[in-house]
């Protein structure tokens, strides 16, 4: 019942930016935007009284494996509603615009997506790597990610006792 | 006169010399003078507070942390390594007054631990650093540290530090 009001409420306020709608298994609403008009969406999102989802709860990168996407789970306490925004990306040139402006604190997520999956946030007022270090190749989380077997000449494997089973001292073991 | 105010050799036997070697003097000095650096990097640094706490205390040993790696003998590295962290941790060893001693605490220190499929994290400490004591354990209890910091003891007690080098 809320439900179908919520998902008129979007279809009228965003209007076409809306790709499609479905209702998620724990009766949470994710939309999916056309990600040239994210920015401004997303704004009419947190700034309309009526919608007033003005708590940016989560934001991630997912990577399917032919595209990626970026996924924010917003609230609202007008509505006292969750719901999940998706934008999906191309797999080629990932890069969506920043959403610092609307969400400042959108800033660590933003660079972590970028470390792990390698999209980029236009506009982001520092776009450097999070959590690994800055002369790190490659993005970790990425389906075609192929390991380094060293990094800067720290060996990156570990040592199976159980493999030079030969030696005495794991042939007692 | 100075009798007077020892307060110390205060029995007749205390004020008989002792035979003994600058070496093992020495050695018995800086072994029970072990100050740690605090390099509580993950959840094994908590146990490592404990260490210091007054139950298991091994201030009673002489070892008390220090917040600086000039002033330490001792790295305790407690806790995961990640390559982030991995020239900074080496950076502080250097930094550190030799002669100087480290104890890979838990499993994290040792090999990787648990996280042996992450992208990020070190395996094993002595990937970067000359490790003196392996301490497994995840986390170690206080008493399996106090038993590391023994064996540095007994590891210092043994050694010939002011033998000359050999041209």
């Amino acid at each position: 019942m809320e439900q179908e009001h919520l998902k008129k409420l979007i279809a009228e306020k965003l209007g076409e930016a809306v790709q499609s709608m479905e209702e998620m298994k724990n009766n949470d609403l994710m939309i999916v935007l056309d990600s040239k008009r994210l920015v401004t969406s997303m704004g009419t999102l947190k700034n309309d009284p009526a919608l007033g989802f003005s708590t940016l709860m989560n934001q991630l990168g997912v990577d399917y494996g032919d595209r990626f996407a970026v996924i924010y789970n917003l609230y609202s306490s007008v509505l006292r509603k969750k719901i999940t925004v998706k934008v999906h990306l191309d797999r080629e040139q990932p890069e969506i615009a920043s959403l610092e402006r609307a969400f400042p604190g959108i800033s660590w997520f933003e660079r972590e997506t970028y470390d792990l999956l390698g999209i980029r946030f236009s506009g982001h007022s520092n776009m450097k790597r999070l959590l690994l270090p800055d002369d790190w190749e490659g993005y970790p989380l990425r389906k075609d990610y192929v390991y380094p077997s060293s990094y800067n000449g720290i060996d990156t494997s570990r040592k199976d006792m159980l493999d030079d089973a030969d030696s005495e001292d794991t042939a007692r073991v | 006169m100075l009798e007077r105010f020892n307060i110390v050799n205060r029995l007749p036997a205390d004020a008989e010399p002792i035979l003994t070697t600058i070496d093992q003097a020495v050695n018995l000095a800086r072994a029970n003078s072990l100050w740690y650096l605090l390099m509580g990097l993950a959840c094994c640094s908590i146990e490592l507070m404990q260490t210091g706490g007054p139950r298991a205390d091994i201030d009673r040993f002489g070892s008390l942390f220090r917040a600086t790696p000039r002033q330490s003998d001792l790295m305790i590295v407690a806790g995961t390594v990640t390559f982030k962290m991995a020239p900074r941790l080496r950076r502080l060893y250097e930094q550190m007054a030799e002669p100087r001693y480290v104890i890979a605490m838990g499993s994290c220190a040792n090999c990787g631990g648990p996280f042996d499929l992450s992208y990020n994290v070190v395996r094993g400490v002595d990937k970067i650093l000359p490790v003196d004591v392996y301490l497994p354990g995840c986390p170690p209890r206080p008493e399996a540290l106090t038993e590391a910091l023994m064996k540095v003891q007994e590891k210092i007690k043994k050694e010939r530090y002011f033998l000359k080098k050999e041209a």
